[in-house]
Order: structure tokens, then C-alpha cells, then sequence
């Protein structure tokens, strides 16, 4: 049994040391939204926080993540992630939905460290997150109207 | 038009029949005797198979086909709100049974693709609307003790000038229990409220929180079990024996058993199984395996192209008038094969008890789906259910002749034997090296101009794969040996000409081949525009000019043309350091055309701006419309400038994203959408934004280095 702090919990989390988060998540704890999209750290739908970094799940097992402090898009609470939610509704982002978790958690840990991002800072950060339906005109519009947002606020 | 008849199985038989005017005739007659059920309830009152009210006045619209991205739910939902004034916050949707009743009326089946979902919708989900509409405008009038003419729906909620008002759900039950309408009343176009207006998404909210139990692969059911299977490495390869002892022993791993599509390994969860799978010793026999080559494979076509194929179109004087042309354009194009790679991998939940079984997907031919299921386990039909998913993606992909994965997820049951649910996933090493592919396609062109440019003689030929040969859908799809996939977009070509003879050879592959996002205009597109580019220049004629000139008679692609090139600021030079193409391609009843503009540094190419224009009929959602244009734009991009499936020894080389890469937010290019206004018909909008992408980009990318990429992807050529 390996205990995790996942957003905000702590959870015991029954499975082999080197699972990958990822199928702790989805399978033991039944946390979906996460999802799984390659396993190979290339395209981002199982993005996670661990410790306010984006990271992909499918690659960390978890036995390195004992005693950090894990986020998943179930726990993205808070102003920077409601701004996000919000832009992403007033845009329409989503086609078929798959990335959009991924999508989320890389765009709150931009944002976090980057209030107001160039379009650049964009790319550099959410360039780990595929989207197959290409929604990234409306991904890249709705994080800077969420930044305008926080920034107002 | 033809009149939509719907068979009820449940309720009777529903026949529609389109009136004149406005007025639609229709009549709804229940057979007592066939197997009704239960009747209207309070809770949730049901006015006809599309259209639920509850109590609370919550209306369900009952989708009929998968929505997998390209927003068809939000589309249905909007049709019926429309015709019922409900708000947006009252309607609620929820997939469609597999069931008669809900078939695509332009496929005689139940099953979303080609672009039709809107098309054959329209009528039907705005008549089902009106039908409840005045169902409960009746009943309130019977309570109200007034013409049931002066009761009116507005903002959701029943009322009459005398100040009488009550919620949609006060008279639901009542209303739903009274005789279907024999005369349906559309709204007329000029009072739609949500028709054209965007209404908004229906899925976007939880679709922004996690899609918490919406796609199958999140499935998670008591006692359920996860296979993956270990597949042949080379298609025709067949099993001669395995060594499970260690798979066996694995953690988690509850069996190992040998099904006719390889050997399946059962495990408490996902990754135990993929673990347990890894360590199978595999023994394969390929000897009637595919072990061709992609280069030995296109060799072969290039030598099947110097010979004629069977005549497809030979019309005016066919090739004749090349031999006199002042001017000959003359090339050869290659076209790999290319996976969907949807971003939720393939997978499907069964529970099935040897009696019954029910399946969990994101389904798209249900009909296809429910019939293997059943035959793959020998049940008749009414003992199979399919539960449709919100899909994760399926650009074709789920769109399956053979239905492979209910028949393998049916085969593990089965051998199985326990009655508990088991949850069939693919890697995404599965779904790249699965099959399915667009298929590889060869096209050799010749063309002869005279002194101004008008086209004297076409000669076409093609070289692929039939999608259709093969299938439950041959006879209905390949006549005379042509199958239409392969020659669409060449066969129909509407440029002013002479003569066209176009020839095709279909090719004998293992490789099984399928319809990708706009099928076989993702090469004829591809062909016909750099083609068409090819001529204006060796005619000195500006290519926008020069389609304007050669399909003059048809105003509806004029205006789509003219629309995007002005947008574009096509008649002004483009910015420095960048260079535009432009393409323009009729499918699935819509016109796209899109100007691309690309710039050029230290030799790689970046797409910077695509300005796209559309006339797919009345734009039900202009906002949909346009997220569907960007889509299409960005997944056909990233098909053109980097994908293959590429063959060695009959062995697919590419396995993941590393390979099979992407288009990511890096390579997006700003997107410009531009609906031409149109009361024609709603025709299709998931597909046509794919096929000018490429030539768009090809053009451009002439214009800044000189070079014509023929052979796909750009990454052969070194310019990305
Ligand atoms: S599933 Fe982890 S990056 Fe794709
Ligand atoms: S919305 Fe479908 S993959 Fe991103």
C-alpha cells in the first residue's frame, strides 16, 4: 500500500510500486479524468500537478510520489482553474473532450507561473498536450481570456 | 426530397410525409398489439422516439447519432428546441438505442458518418419537435378552456394572452398521451431564435471538468476485468502457437485465451494487462502474411499507372485533345497510408451472461455493430444491447464495416465464459499498427492546355485500395469494379474541360483499409487542386482567376471562392515573408475553399494564417460550423506535413505519437472562417474543412521555394 496525497487526500493507493499514477488514478482510485491517450509521455490527456508542475502520469511511478502534493483535474479548484473553466465554456474549446483534462492541468500550471503569457509562452507550455480535434486556435484565445480575467480581478 | 418514412418497432409505425408548404402530413398510428411499452409516465412523458419532457419540464432529445467531437448532439438538441422554444438550459440529450427507428435516413441504417448527420436530421428532429409542440399547446388549451390557436411557447413555458402560463412539464403527460398531430407546422426560417445563432454546446461543461463518465474507456464496473490482445505482427499471419506460463504469473493477470483475432490477456486492471501481455511468447506463421514493403508496394503502382485501368469517366474527347495542346502538364503523386488515431484509443465494455449480452462504445454503425455482435455469439438480435458513448474522437475510425472490436470483444466473452464485464482496450501501439488505414494512393495526371489556358484533354489515372470491395457495403458501393472512394473528387471534377478520361486500377493489399476524416478527397482534393495550380501557372493566369473562369456556371463555388480570396486579401500583396496558396473542393454537399499562408525559414516551412470559407446550406450553428472548419484544417494539416504508415516487411513501422506525430499547438496557424449565407439545405460540415488544407499548403509552398511536393508527407522533402 503506498499512501499519496492526492488533492488534498490522503489516499492509499493498493498497487505495484512502479504502476504509472496514471492507472492508479484511473483504475484503483477510479479517478477518470485523467485520461489515457499514449503512455509515452507524447501527448499529454494524463497531465497531472505534482507540486504545482505539469507532468505526465503515464511516466511517473508511484512510488517517486510519496510526499508530493498531487492535483488532477477532479481537484483543479481555485481562482487560476474557475477563470480557465469559464474561458474554456465562453470559447467552446472542446470537440470531442478527450484532451481537455490534459489540456486544463498544463493551462493551470502556466498560468500559475505565468499570469499574463505571451503567445509564445503558450506554445511552449501546452506544446506537450495533443489535441486530435484541434481546438488549439480556441485553447490558445480562451487562456489568454482567462488570464485577462485573473488579471482584472 | 424524399419522404423520411420511419418503422417503430416500439410504438407502431411513424410515417412522415412532406407536405406542400409549410405543412407537413403526418400520421402516427399505434398498433396496441406490437409489443408497446409501458405507457407515457409522469416522469419522463415521451411525445415520439426523439422528444421527452419530464414533470419539471426538462426535455430529452434523443440522439440518434455518435457524437464524437463534431458536436451532433448540440445540433439535434438545437433542431428541436427550436420548433419546442425551450431555452438552452431545459434540454438535456442522451443517445439513441440501437434500434430501427433511429436510422439515417440518406443510409437506410442506424449510423453516423459522410457528413449526413445534419442533413438527414433536419426535417425529422425539427418535425418532432413541432409534433410535441403542438401536443402541448392542445393539452394546455383543453385545461386553459381556449383555442388551443391562441396557446403560444415562449422562453421555455406555455402561456396565453390572458396571463395563464405554466412550465413545459405541467402538461406533459397529458399532451404526450394525445393523438400525434395529422398536420405538422414548421417554424418559418425567419422566426428561428436558435437556427444560425449558435446555441451552445451541450457537452462543453462537463467537457471543461474532466468528462467524468462520459467515454467508455472510463467505464469501471463491479468485478470487471481489462483484456488487450496480442494481434499479428503482419496481416495473413497466423498463430501457430504461445507459451503463456509467465503472462499467467504476472500480477493481476486473471487468464490468457486464444481468440480467432490472437491472444487476450485478462487482468484486474489496464496496466497488469498491458504487463501481462509483454511477457506472451508469440509464435506466428507468415506464411500468407503481407510482406511487401511500402517502396516495393508503390513500385508496383507506378508500373500498374503506366497501364489503362477500368474507364471511370471518359467524357468530351476524353485524352484526345492533349496530343494537339500548345501546353502538357504531366505528374505523378504519391499518398501514404494514414491512421485516424482518435485520442481515445478503441475499446469496449461487454457483459455478457450466454443469454444476453450489452456492449459500451462510442458506436457509429449501430446497426453494423449490433448484427456482428449478435452473429459472434450466436443470440438473435433482440438479445443484444448497445449502450452509445460520448466518443473521444473517431475521424472514421469507429465508423467500422466489420465491427472488429465488438466481434473480438464478443470472442473473449464468449471464451471467457463468466459473466463478467470485460473491458477491451487498445493501446495506442494497437491503434497506430491496427489497420484501418486511409489507404495508400497512387494518381498520375496529364493534362493539355491551349494558347489561353483552356483545358483541351485530362487523362487520370488512379492506383489504390478499394475501402468498400470486400464488405457488407460492395454491392451497394463498387459498381462495375469502381469503387466511388477511390475516384470521388476526380471522377465529379467541374472545371470547364474538353475531355477527361479517368482510369482506375484497385490494388490487392492485406492491409485493411478504411474511410479517413473526408474519405477519398484526401487525395483527389490534393491532386486536382495542385493540379489546377500547375495549369494557372503554365497558362500566366492568377489561380484564383483562373477557377473563377473555369467553373463560371456554378455561382454557389464562385461565391465560395471569391468569399475566401477576398477575406484573404488576395488581390493585395501577401505580408512580407509570406506566400499564399489557395484550394477549393466540393464534398459531402458543401464547398470549402481556404487561402493558406506560409512563410519559410532556413528552409522549413511554417503555416502561418488559413482563411477558410464555407457554404454547407443553412449554418444550423455558425460557431459549430466554424470550430469544424479549424478542426478539419488542423487535422488534415498534420496529416499532410507529417504522417505515414509506412510498411517494412509487411510490418508497420510507427507504433505511437513518437513516430506518428501529431499536429500540436505549435503548428496551429491562426484560422479565419467566413459561413456564406445560404437557405439551401443543411449539407455536411465535419468533413469538407480536410480536403483543401493540403493543395492550399502545397501552392504556397510552390510560390515561396519553386517546389511541388507531390509525394506526401512534407517531412520526405525536408520542409519541416
Ligand atoms: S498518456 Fe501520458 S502523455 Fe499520453
Ligand atoms: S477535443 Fe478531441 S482531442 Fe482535443
Amino acid at each position: 500500500m503506498i499512501e499519496l496525497n492526492i488533492n488534498g487526500t490522503a489516499r492509499g493507493v493498493d498497487a505495484d510500486p512502479a504502476t504509472p499514477l496514471l492507472w492508479a488514478l484511473r483504475d484503483t482510485l477510479k479517478m477518470t479524468g485523467t485520461k489515457f491517450g499514449c503512455g509515452i509521455a507524447q501527448c499529454g490527456a494524463c497531465t497531472v500537478l505534482v507540486d504545482g508542475m505539469a507532468v505526465r502520469s503515464c511516466q511517473q511511478p508511484i512510488e517517486g510520489l510519496v510526499g508530493s502534493e498531487i492535483t488532477t483535474i477532479e481537484g483543479a479548484k481555485g481562482p487560476v482553474a474557475e477563470a480557465l473553466h469559464a474561458a474554456w465554456v465562453e470559447h467552446q474549446v472542446p470537440q470531442c473532450g478527450y484532451c481537455q483534462s490534459g489540456q486544463l492541468m498544463s493551462a493551470v500550471a502556466l498560468l500559475s507561473d505565468t499570469p499574463k503569457p505571451t503567445d509564445a509562452d503558450i506554445d511552449a507550455a501546452m506544446q506537450g498536450n495533443i489535441c486530435r480535434c484541434a481546438t488549439y486556435v480556441r485553447i490558445r484565445a480562451a487562456i489568454h481570456t482567462a488570464a485577462g480575467k485573473l488579471g482584472a480581478a | 426530397m424524399n419522404a423520411p418514412i420511419l418503422s417503430t418497432t416500439r410504438r407502431g409505425m411513424l410515417a412522415l410525409c412532406v407536405g406542400a408548404g409549410t405543412g407537413l402530413v403526418l400520421g402516427f398510428r399505434v398498433l396496441e398489439a406490437a409489443g408497446k411499452d409501458a405507457a407515457p409516465s409522469a416522469a419522463n412523458a415521451e411525445f415520439n422516439p426523439f422528444v421527452r419532457i419530464d414533470g419539471a419540464g426538462k426535455v430529452t432529445v434523443i440522439v440518434k447519432h455518435l457524437d464524437k467531437g463534431q458536436g451532433v448532439a448540440t445540433g439535434l438538441a438545437t433542431l428541436v428546441a427550436e420548433e419546442l422554444n425551450a431555452r438552452p438550459d431545459q434540454i438535456v440529450v442522451e443517445f439513441a438505442p440501437s434500434d430501427s427507428r433511429y436510422k439515417n435516413l440518406l443510409f437506410g441504417m442506424q449510423g453516423t458518418g459522410g457528413s449526413t448527420s445534419m442533413a438527414n436530421s433536419f426535417d425529422q428532429y425539427r418535425e418532432a419537435g413541432a409534433a410535441a409542440r403542438q401536443m402541448l399547446t392542445e393539452a394546455a388549451a383543453a385545461a386553459w378552456k381556449v383555442p388551443a390557436a391562441e396557446v403560444k411557447i415562449e422562453a421555455g413555458e406555455l402561456r396565453h394572452a390572458s396571463g395563464k402560463r405554466a412550465g413545459l412539464g405541467e402538461f406533459a403527460e397529458a399532451a404526450s398521451k394525445l393523438p400525434v398531430p395529422s398536420t405538422i407546422t414548421l417554424k418559418k426560417p425567419e422566426d428561428w431564435i436558435y437556427i444560425g445563432k449558435s446555441f451552445p454546446r451541450v457537452d462543453v461543461k462537463t467537457k471543461s471538468e474532466g468528462s467524468v463518465n462520459l467515454f467508455a474507456m472510463d467505464l469501471h464496473m463491479d468485478g470487471m476485468l481489462v483484456a488487450v490482445t496480442a494481434r499479428p505482427p503482419k496481416w495473413g499471419a497466423t498463430l501457430r502457437g504461445f507459451d503463456a506460463a509467465a503472462a499467467k504469473a504476472s500480477p493481476g493477470v486473471a487468464g490468457v485465451i486464444e481468440i480467432p483475432q490472437g491472444v487476450a490477456v485478462l487482468a484486474a486492471s489496464t496496466w497488469q494487462a498491458i504487463k501481462g501481455r509483454e511477457l506472451l511468447k508469440l509464435d506466428w506463421d507468415e506464411t500468407g502474411a503481407e510482406t511487401r514493403s511500402s517502396d516495393a508496394m508503390f513500385a508496383e503502382y507506378r508500373a500498374l499507372a503506366e497501364k489503362p485501368g477500368i474507364s471511370v469517366r471518359n467524357t468530351g474527347n476524353g485524352a484526345k485533345g492533349i496530343e494537339g495542346a500548345a501546353k502538357i502538364v504531366e505528374a505523378t503523386y504519391e499518398f501514404p497510408y494514414l491512421a485516424h488515431a482518435p485520442m481515445e484509443p478503441i475499446n469496449i465494455t461487454i457483459l455478457y451472461d450466454g443469454a444476453s449480452a450489452q456492449f459500451w462504445t462510442g458506436s457509429q454503425f449501430q446497426t453494423v455493430d449490433h448484427g456482428v455482435a449478435a452473429q459472434a455469439l450466436g443470440l438473435p438480435p433482440e438479445k443484444i444491447t448497445i449502450h452509445t458513448m460520448w466518443a473521444g474522437g473517431s475521424f472514421g475510425r469507429r465508423a467500422i464495416y466489420d465491427a472488429h472490436y465488438f466481434a473480438e470483444a464478443a470472442a473473449i466473452a464468449k471464451a471467457w465464459g463468466k459473466p463478467q464485464p470485460i473491458k477491451l482496450v487498445y493501446t495506442r501501439e494497437d491503434d497506430i499498427k491496427g489497420g484501418y488505414y486511409r489507404p495508400a494512393f497512387l494518381h498520375k495526371a496529364r493534362v493539355g492546355l491551349d494558347a489561353d489556358g483552356n483545358i483541351l484533354g485530362w487523362e487520370h489515372r488512379i492506383v489504390g485500395q478499394s475501402i468498400l470491395k470486400g464488405t457488407p457495403f460492395e454491392a451497394m458501393a463498387v459498381k462495375n469494379g469502381i469503387d466511388d472512394t477511390s475516384v470521388e473528387g476526380v471522377s465529379n471534377m467541374t472545371y470547364a474541360n474538353a475531355g477527361m478520361q479517368v482510369d482506375l486500377h484497385t490494388t490487392d493489399v492485406k492491409v485493411p483499409v478504411l474511410w479517413w476524416r473526408s474519405v477519398g478527397h484526401t487525395h483527389t482534393a490534393y491532386v486536382m487542386e495542385t493540379m489546377i495550380d500547375e495549369l494557372a501557372a503554365a497558362a500566366g493566369i492568377d489561380p484564383v482567376e483562373y477557377r473563377l473562369r473555369l467553373m463560371k456556371d456554378d455561382p454557389r463555388k464562385v461565391a465560395v471562392l471569391k468569399l475566401a480570396a477576398d477575406k484573404a486579401g488576395w488581390s493585395t500583396p501577401a505580408p512580407e515573408g509570406r506566400f499564399r496558396g489557395v484550394a477549393l473542393h466540393h464534398s459531402f454537399g458543401s464547398t470549402v475553399a481556404e487561402v493558406a499562408e506560409v512563410s519559410v525559414k532556413d528552409g522549413k516551412i511554417t503555416v502561418e494564417k488559413v482563411v477558410c470559407a464555407v457554404d454547407c446550406g443553412v449554418a444550423v450553428n455558425p460557431d459549430n460550423i466554424a470550430a469544424q472548419m479549424e478542426g478539419g484544417i488542423g487535422y488534415g494539416l498534420g496529416a499532410i506535413l507529417h504522417d505515414a504508415i509506412t510498411l517494412k516487411d509487411g510490418a508497420v513501422e510507427q507504433a505511437n505519437f513518437d513516430g506518428y506525430p501529431s499536429l500540436r499547438i505549435t503548428g496551429m496557424p491562426v484560422i479565419e472562417v467566413h459561413v456564406v449565407p445560404s437557405t439551401e439545405k443543411p449539407s455536411g460540415v465535419g468533413e469538407p474543412g480536410v480536403p483543401p488544407i493540403g493543395p492550399a499548403v502545397a501552392n504556397a509552398v510552390f510560390k515561396a521555394t519553386g517546389k511541388r511536393v507531390r509525394d506526401l508527407p512534407f517531412t520526405k522533402h525536408g520542409l519541416v
